[in-house]
């Protein structure tokens, strides 16, 4: 449960779930916010008129799939690191996810790492594909890991083992 | 006596957007931190702020401080008063006793003061809760981000509000292992984003449960494990359900009150009012106290989100300028602008709280 | 413990110094919180009560509270938690109020 765990449920992440058409064309955002706070950088962030404007800055993201291209650049902007980009379509078997980590040391592209459900556990691993790092991310680093297909709406964080200090 | 038209004392977020608001508006400013540089607690948020491009969003709040205090520094209306505790206000004449470097006496008459003085951290009664390892969140927060210094191994997290989760993502940053974020309410009281970013790290929150006491190392007389039990929805524990958690640190979240002596000092009419924290002052929407010419902005106002503590602080530096007869012809506009700002923060779910406390306040 | 390398902090230090606890030679960074030293080189307890002699640490860590008073170079009641090192200062354990020379 959401607001006793932090963890959110099958039926929360229903709603934001990208539809499974548009899933199947490529990269596409997941926004998961579930809770009406005053926020509204993924907007600003967005370039391609996916995430929609804000009537109201209380108001959850609204998104039009359609215009998404699954660029990532409000991954690093979102303040509650709550923004994910999926590519089911990443090879046969796997998935790619892309997710933010502020987290020492930063895996290095091609290295095996522990993949993480959205309460920690591991549930497997996966090999890191991308890490954006620049004066963009600003600190808040973006790693696209790839991750066995029916993980895609599972693995939401990493874990590289060791020490972080 | 030094004199000054504007007085704000404090340098954190709504005291430096106070002193620049007032002096974009023609007035001359002097700003007043018991620090050795200002910025307040935005010198140790390593995260990324709320709100919209207005209030700074996903910039994080150590940046946010940097440049606020640059522009400070280098505004000519501004003077800064490093090392400075303003220890007294003398209502009868309106001066302000300041302490500076703890060695010199300054007196200084201000014709307005902007208290922004913001809050401080309070406590939770339970078993042995004096023993050394018992530290308040932002006191860890401070330690680990401003002096780069770690609290210890293995942490326990009392509260989850907003601080307790940010600090607790905070110490898995710097390497310590949080072991558990307890709250003694039925349910996460910070944002669930936040909430989310520590889960994903592994960290349980674990609701209704509460401090039962804290055990020392009979060696050294520092804390070494703490007892944790659940609480009933009457906040009633619930004997039997106690766990044992060796930590060596345990973080105390659970709130913050206004640290509002000045404006005792100075007679300003208060208010307990238990959403914002504690005491607080009456004030109209201009943020003036029942005292004339003393102002309130930030915590001190009422415990809020920094975005909203900078949003009051211009609202107070713009409102006694203008009361100086300080105008650069803008002021209507940023007023207007600056409320707006208020009122959409906080007319969400999350502003329910603050919305009921500000409701007891209003002149 | 120092925090050597932070995903987004890097941490300007002051020069190295030398200081004593309670006649014990101790090593922390010029400029930084008496307490931060004192942390970093695993001193935990502060000061005793007054009355039940109890332990005590530092709370607030910003100078809001009185949990943290030490005795500093034969001061006593200073605020380790906001008061800034020096090389060779003489920091000791206070118990209970303290005497004002």
């Amino acid at each position: 449960m959401l607001k006793t765990s932090g963890i959110p449920t099958a039926e929360d992440l229903a709603v934001r779930i990208p539809p499974e058409e548009r899933r199947k064309k490529g990269p596409v955002v997941m926004i998961e916010c579930f809770q009406k706070i005053p926020c509204n950088p993924c907007f600003t962030a967005c370039k391609h008129g996916a995430i929609q404007k804000f009537e109201d800055i209380n108001d959850l993201p609204e998104v039009n799939f359609d215009n998404c291209n699954g660029c990532g650049l409000c991954i690093s902007k979102c303040p509650g690191l709550a923004i994910f980009v999926i590519d089911e379509t990443y090879s046969e078997n796997e998935a790619a996810v892309s997710l933010p980590f502020e987290f020492l040391p930063l895996p290095r592209e091609g290295e095996e790492v522990d993949l993480l459900d959205r309460s920690g556990k591991i549930v497997g691993r996966g090999k890191v594909l991308k890490v954006r790092n620049g004066k963009y991310e600003d600190r808040t680093p973006v790693i696209t890991v790839a991750v066995p297909r029916e993980l895609s709406m599972v693995v939401r964080n990493i874990k590289l083992g060791g020490d972080v200090r | 006596m030094k004199k000054t038209e504007i007085a704000v004392i404090g340098g954190g977020p709504a005291g430096l957007m106070a002193a620049l608001a007032a002096a974009e508006m023609g007035a001359r400013v002097t700003i007043m931190d018991r620090n050795s540089r200002l910025g307040g607690q935005l010198v140790k948020q390593t995260h990324m702020f709320f709100g919209s491009e207005k209030e700074y969003a996903s910039v994080r709040g150590i940046d946010i401080g940097k440049v606020l205090s640059a522009e400070v520094l280098k505004n000519p209306r501004i003077e800064t008063m490093l090392d400075s505790t303003v220890i007294g206000y003398y209502p009868d004449d309106g001066v302000l006793g300041v302490e500076v470097e703890e060695k010199t006496f300054v007196k200084i008459k201000p014709e307005k003061v902007i208290v922004a003085t913001g809050a401080s951290e309070k406590f939770l009664p339970f078993e042995n809760n004096d023993l050394p390892g018992i530290y308040g969140a932002g006191a860890v927060q401070t330690l680990m981000n401003e002096h780069g210094v770690v609290p210890g191994e293995n942490v326990l997290m009392v509260g989850a509000g907003n601080i307790g989760l940010i600090v607790s993502y905070q110490l898995m940053q710097a390497g310590v292992n949080v072991k558990a974020i307890i709250d003694a309410a039925p349910s996460i009281g910070g944002y669930w984003v936040h909430a989310s970013k520590v889960a994903r790290l592994g960290v349980p929150i674990m609701t209704s449960y509460t401090v039962k006491a804290a055990y020392p190392n009979e060696l050294t007389g520092a804390l070494e494990r703490a007892v944790i039990w659940q609480v009933d929805d009457k906040w009633q524990p619930i004997p039997g359900t106690e766990k044992v958690l060796k930590v060596d640190v345990i973080c105390i979240s659970v709130g913050l009150s206004p640290l509002a002596e000045i404006l005792w000092q100075a007679g300003c009419r208060m208010k307990y009012v238990p959403q914002l924290g504690g005491h607080v002052a009456l004030r109209d929407e201009n943020m003036e106290t029942t005292v004339p010419g003393v102002y309130v902005a930030g915590d001190v106002a009422g415990v809020e989100e920094a975005s909203s503590a900078m949003i009051e602080g211009r609202l107070a530096g713009l409102n006694a300028a203008k009361s100086l007869g300080y105008d650069n012809g803008k002021y209507d506009e940023k007023r207007r602008e600056a409320m707006e700002q208020l009122q959409n923060l906080r007319s969400g779910p999350v502003g329910e709280k603050i919305r009921q406390g500000l409701a007891q306040l209003a002149l | 413990m120092r925090i050597v390398n932070h995903p987004i902090l890097s941490f300007e230090r002051g020069r190295e110094v030398e200081f004593t606890f309670d006649g014990k030679k101790m090593k922390g960074y010029e400029g930084e919180p008496i307490a931060a030293a004192l942390h970093d080189n695993g001193v935990r307890v502060l000061s005793y009560s007054k009355h039940l002699h109890r332990p005590r640490g530092f709370y607030c860590a910003i100078g809001n509270c009185s949990s943290c008073l030490m005795t500093v170079n034969g001061e006593p009641n200073v605020r380790v938690c906001t008061e800034k090192l020096r090389e060779g200062m003489v920091v000791e354990t206070q118990k209970g109020r303290g005497d004002i020379k």
